[in-house]
Formats: C-alpha cells, structure tokens, sequence
C-alpha cells in the first residue's frame, strides 16, 4: 500500500502545475476562448514541446510511456486551470485508440503528428438516439467496393470541429443495440459527404455535431477489426470517463480552496462568514465530498492500470458516480457560499462549477454510472 | 503508487482469517451477525482468546504486552475480525485508558493496570460526559476535594457505556474550581467497588440497557490513582480522544452490514422476485457501495500517512463522520428491506437467543438495530464537533 508518487511522476506533475499556473489565468483563459478553435494553438504547441501530448504512449514511438496515474496527475492539474485544450479528445481516447488498436501504417502515419501536435483527433461515438450507452450505435457502415460507405449522425463530439481526423464508431453489422457488428473508422475532417457543425458547450469547451451522409472510406480507414469494436469502444468511454474524473478532483479542490479564501475573508455582520457555523459545516462537507472523489479516482486508476474490465468498468462507474454527484455538491454549495458574486461570469468560481456541472453530461452521468455498477454488483446468489 | 497489500500483509491476512476460523466460537460471530445482545461473558471470553494469542492490544506496543502491529495490519486484523463476526473488543481499556496510563502514568499504575485491561480481568468504563457537560465536556461538575492521602468525589456521570459490568472508571473530576474551566480538570481511577458509587442504568430507546447514569457519593479514592499531575487532566483527555483512531472509518463493519443487506434483499421478495432486483432499491444499495469503496480508500490513504509517521490527526474526523453516515444507512435500509416482519417488538428473543420468536431472523432486530444505531453520529465527539475539528484544524476556519 503505497499513494506516494515516484519521482518522475512528481516532476511531471510539477511540469503541469507550472504550466497551468503560469498560462491559465483568468483572463488568459478567456482570451483562449475566443480563438477560432475553442484553446490557444500556441499553447498546445507548448504542452507538445513538454512532452505533455506523449504522455500515454509508450517511449519507442516517442511517448512518456504513463500509465493511468499520470494521466491522473495531468488531468487533475488542468481541472485546476480548467484547460481547455483537447487533450481527453485528441490524445487520451482517440490517440490511445490508435497507439494500442491500429495498424502498423496507422501507427507510423499518426503517432508523430499526435506527439508533436500537429495532427488532432476525436472521438465521435455518442448520437441523438444513444445517450450514454455503449454499444447502441444506429450510424452504419456498408461495405462497398474496396472500402466503406459510411451514414448517420454523431453528437457532443468533444472538439470536434477543431479535429483534423475523427475516430468514428459505426455499425457493419447487427441491430442497433447488438454488441457485435460494432466499428471504428478514421474520417478525415474535410471528407466529402461529412458535415461538421462545431458549437460552443456550457463550460466555454467545443464540441461538434457529425452529419455522415455517404462518406466513403478506403479499407485502410478500418481501425482494429471489423465488428468486433465493442469492447475497445467501451475501454475508449472508460479511459474519458477516468479523465475527466481525474479533472474534476483537480477543479474541486480549487472550487473548495476558492471558496475557503472568500468565506475566510467575505465579512458579514462585522465578521468573516467563515465564522458561522452553519457555513463552516457546509465547507467542510464539500472537504469531505473532494477527499471521496478524490479515493474513488484513484482507485479507477489503480483498475485502469492492473484490473480486469469487469474491475475497471466498476471502478470506473464508482468513481464517475462520485465525481458527479460531488462535483455537482460543490458546484452549488460553492456558488451559494459566495453569494451574489458566486453568480458572476466576471469571477473564477462559476466557471469551476459550469465546468464540473458538465462533465456529468460526458463519457456517462450518475445516473448511468450507477446503474452500470448496479448491474455488476456482487450479489449473493438467489436461493 | 500502488494500491495492492504486500505480500507480507496479505499472508498476514491470511493467518487472521485462519485463527478466527479455528478459535471464534460460532455461537458468538452467530449473536453478533444476528445482533443479539452480548452478555459479559461473551465479550470477556473473546478478549481472553485474543490474549492467549498474544493479540489482546492490536495497538500497544510490545513492552507492554501489544502486538505492535503496523497501522496496516491493525486495519486488516480489525477487517477481518467484523467480516467474521467477531465481537468488538472494548475500548475502554485498550483505546481509552491504556493508552493514558502508557504516555502519563506512573510505573505503578502501569504495573498494575495495563497486563489486566489485555486479560481482561478488569473491566474499564469511561467518566466523562455528565448532565450538564456533553460536547462541551470540559464543563464537567463532578468534583474531587483532598482529604489526607485521598480524593472526596462527588457528582454524577452519565451515558456510561456497559459501567454495570466495570471494575474500573477512568473520570474526569474538578480539582480546581476556581481555574479556567479546562485548567483544573484531574484524571482519576475509581474502584466501582468504593462505598458511594451508584449505578443506575438507561433504557435506551430500542429496549436495550447498554449505558448508565453514575452518582458518586462521598466516594473517597487513594490519591495514587490519580494519573499524572492534578489539573492537568484536560491535556490526558484531549490525548485520549486524538489516540487510536485508526479503525474510525469501520469499514469493516460496512462491509459485512453490506453483505448482510444483500442477503436480506435477495431473500426477500416484492412483486414476486427479490427485493435486490428492484431497480430502485438496487440502484440504493449500489450507492451506498460506492460510498464505501470510495471510503475505504480514503481511510486506505490515512492509514498510509500514518505509516509513514502523519499523525492521522483531524483526518480521522472524516472517516468518522463518513463512516458512520454509511452505516447508519445500512441500517436503515436493512430496516426497510425487511418489510412488515420489523413492526414486532420480541426483546427476550433478541436477549435470548434460544428463545422463539416470530421470524424471518433478520427483521428481529431491524428495527431495534436502526434506532441503537443512531447513537454512532452522537458519541466519540458528535459528527457536529468533528466538522467544528475539521473546520478548524484542516480549513484553519
């Protein structure tokens, strides 16, 4: 039993932190904002020359070769600056997609690009008719020719009206919720037949809507097997879920220390607020609710690390339960606390619980993680 | 990091769960998986096991007869004991007084005192709470004049849990009424045997008589039992409350209430299939062990922390805060699953286990359970005044 990080963890942690703290100021962020693509490109060139965008790739094809606790310790300090580059979008789902499933020519074609930053992928799986689930995927694939022809609709792409290539899930086979049949394809962002309508999201992110009207697609644009996505589907959704998990605990506990300093300072009555008990209690309910998330990420990591899916998708949903409903407590208790300054679009606060609000809305809410982990609950068995 | 148990911790698991298979007599780990009551006997005849073991105080130190366990271990070896049904072992003795006389008595009173809280030969209560002094303990009244070589106390305790069984009461008296309210406290050993010690005890309100009211009387007490140096008894009790929290969390008592639910609700039926099938039920249950998971890990990291030489200080305050809002949960759902069975009141049936009583097993005590159980937010510092801690120590509030 050992929570401490190795040295190298540390210093990548440091490396994130400094960066956050040095180019993710209030303002900064604003003004990243409004550029174009949602984030400051210059800044996603920085975070390539850091080795930021390597993180999860192994060291032969030029990655940092972490595992699920970095990726932990580099989510959480962008939750803390609440980043808005496509980092969950273009290298932790979609990038990792293509460094453990696709082919050796995908591979040599894609991973450089990814690396440096030049090349920006996303990860189109959720449509108007799905939700949250995994395997209920209406867009199809026919098989024509030497290649495929791919219709359907794609929703909530995060960033991806900013990607240059999309990872798309569509069916080759089956019905609509049928786990087999399920497959990924790479789609180049200017395809003929695809359209892409990008859109602001409530936390200041981008996200897209697909239109797939007959894109056709070379065999090569096949990523793993055909019809046999769904479990790379479902570990793809997992690996997002823990990510912006592991960003939630990070813009928690600035939502707590945020509101700790103003209730410390914000005087009432001729005293700080922070005196009152009932205000005190409140505070420390949203410690206690952090220190929950926080357990029950750290535990996805450990089951994303070494579990087996059945482990990983139940400390997955654990954690994703907790965050949601933890994230959400301090999101309103926070705003509360503040007061009428905790409404402002002028002050810092707000923005960390819009942020925390909406990461209920992607990769699965509490409501979906819990009845996933209430179905694979242990039970005794039935007499 | 890495979250796994050594291997060095998992085959000390492994002989835990070994001796209790072999030495923790069935009819016990059946009374308290069924939560009857325990009688005296019970408890000091689990103790006397232990001991023989030579794991009477999980927490001591070896020179004074512990096991001198890592916090690590102490945590798989308290797991252990509640998925298995073990009575708890009193606190009074091992996490409460022991721990007292270890840091400030002198060697007399440990010669004497510490090897029978281990054998349990002495059986320890606390004097602490009074009337008029609950979480603001340092109010206490009870006084404690000088006379000679002995203390005249007089006064009243109250809440005192099991003190009809005990030989010994640790108390907390005002030596000095004139100081500041926490300056002239004194920390004193009473024989529950000395003329003027009265005990009366509480019905609480599931039935059940576990605490009592003290009146003490002109009770005269040698002046070698007081601990350390007169009016400084605030500092021994402050110490007392900050020691040996490890196990606050009691996850595992969770655990097995958790499993305990489950089984209810899978022998329990609505709509013609088990309870546990309802979805929404089901999805309460699921909840609740999230909430746990998430709180193992949690009280997981502390222990950590405390390994590496943390004090685990006002972190503990959260586990005791989360810890106990699950397990009254648990309660109350177990209250809930077992349906109409739990409107019958049968205390002799809970107090006796031979005899009958109208069933199912597990709606017996549901209710009587639920209700007790709201004392586990109320003791050991209220989960109000572990928030006050929290508020103050952690947040600097």
């Amino acid at each position: 039993m050992d929570f401490s990080l190795t040295d190298e963890q540390r210093m990548l942690q440091d490396t994130v932190e400094r960066l956050v703290a040095d180019q993710y100021g209030f303002e900064q962020r604003r003004e990243y904002m409004k550029k174009p693509e949602g984030f400051d490109s210059t800044l996603w060139g920085q975070m390539a020359d850091l080795g930021l965008l390597g993180v999860p790739f192994s060291e032969d094809v030029g990655g940092f070769g972490g595992g699920a606790v970095e990726t932990m310790l580099v989510m959480e300090a962008f939750g803390k600056g609440l980043v808005l580059e496509p980092y969950v979008a273009s290298v932790l789902t979609a990038g990792t997609l293509i460094a453990e499933t696709g082919s050796e020519a995908q591979q040599a074609e894609m991973l450089e690009p990814l690396i440096s930053g030049e090349l920006r992928l996303a990860f189109a799986h959720t449509e108007p008719g799905n939700r949250y689930e995994e395997t209920r995927v209406a867009t199809r694939a026919e098989k024509r020719d030497n290649g495929y022809v791919l219709t359907g609709r794609k929703i909530a792409v995060l960033h991806g009206d900013s990607a240059h290539r999309l990872i798309v899930t569509a069916r080759t086979a089956g019905d609509e919720d049928d786990a087999e049949g399920l497959s990924l394809f790479l789609v180049d962002a200017g395809a003929d037949g695809l359209e892409v309508s990008g859109y602001p999201t409530n936390d200041g992110l981008r996200a897209a809507n697909l239109e797939l009207d007959g894109v056709q697609l070379p065999a090569d644009a096949l990523i793993g097997k055909e019809g046999q996505a769904a479990e790379l589907i479902g570990l793809t959704l997992d690996r997002g879920a823990f990510a912006v998990c592991a960003e939630a605990v990070g813009a928690m506990s600035r939502a707590c220390d945020i509101t700790l300093e103003y209730i410390k300072q914000r005087k009432q009555f001729g005293v700080p607020i922070g005196t009152f008990q009932s205000i005190q209690h409140r505070m420390v309910e949203m410690r206690i609710a952090l220190e929950q998330a926080r357990s029950a990420t750290m535990k996805a990591a450990a089951r994303l690390q070494d579990g087996t899916p059945e482990e990983r998708r139940k400390a997955v949903s654990a954690a994703k339960v907790q965050v949601g409903d933890g994230g959400r407590f301090i999101s309103e208790w926070g705003i509360q606390l503040h007061g009428g300054i905790g409404m402002t679009a002028e002050y810092h606060l707000p923005h960390y619980a819009k942020r925390l609000v909406m990461i209920d809305h992607q990769f699965g809410d509490v409501e979906h993680h819990l009845n996933r982990f209430s179905a694979m609950m242990d039970v005794p068995k039935t007499a | 990091m890495d979250i796994k148990f050594t291997a060095e911790e998992q085959a000390f698991r492994e002989e835990v769960r070994a001796f209790l298979k072999e030495k923790l007599p069935k009819d016990l780990s059946e009374k308290i998986r069924t939560h009857r009551e325990l009688t005296k006997d019970d408890i000091v005849r689990w103790q006397k096991i232990l001991y023989e073991k030579g794991w009477g105080a999980p927490g001591w130190p070896t020179k004074f007869g512990g096991t001198g366990w890592s916090p690590i271990q102490k945590a798989i070896f308290a797991e252990e004991c509640a998925l298995a049904h073990a009575p708890s072992q009193l606190p009074f003795g091992l996490s409460m007084v022991g721990p007292v006389i270890m840091a400030f008595g002198n060697d007399a009173q440990k010669e004497r005192f510490l090897p029978r809280i281990i054998s349990a030969d002495d059986w320890w209560c606390q004097g602490y709470s009074e009337p008029g002094a609950g979480s603001d303990l340092a109010s206490l009244k009870t006084r404690a004049e000088r006379d000679g070589d002995h203390y005249i106390v007089n006064g009243q305790k109250t809440w005192t849990t099991l003190g009809q069984h005990a030989d010994w009461m640790f108390c907390l008296v005002r030596t000095d009424p004139d100081a500041k309210k926490q300056e002239g406290i004194s920390f004193l050993l009473i024989d529950m045997k000395t003329p003027g010690i009265t005990v009366r005890p509480i019905e609480l309100l599931d039935g059940s008589r576990e605490v009592n009211e003290i009146f003490l009387e002109n009770v005269r007490v040698p002046v070698e039992n007081l601990v350390g140096e007169e009016n400084k008894g605030w500092t021994y009790a402050k110490f007392l409350l900050g020691h040996e929290r490890s196990g606050i969390a009691g996850v595992g008592t969770n655990k097995a209430e958790l499993r305990r639910l489950k089984e209810i609700a899978t022998t329990e039926r609505k709509n013609g299939i088990p309870l546990i099938q309802d979805p929404a039920f089901r999805a309460r249950i699921a909840r609740l062990e999230i909430e746990l998971e998430a709180l193992e890990m949690t009280d997981l990291r502390v222990l950590a922390a405390v390994q590496q030489g943390t004090s685990p200080g006002p972190e503990a305050s959260m586990l005791k805060i989360k810890g106990t809002e699950i397990r009254q949960e648990l309660y109350n759902m177990i209250r809930q699953a077992s349906g109409p069975a739990a409107l019958a009141y049968q205390p002799e049936a809970i107090a006796d286990p031979e005899a009958p009583y109208a069933g199912p097993e597990y709606a017996l005590t549901a209710a009587p359970v639920y209700f007790n159980n709201r004392k586990i937010t109320i003791y050991g510092g209220s989960n109000e005044i572990q928030k006050n801690i929290i508020s103050k120590m952690i947040l600097g509030l």
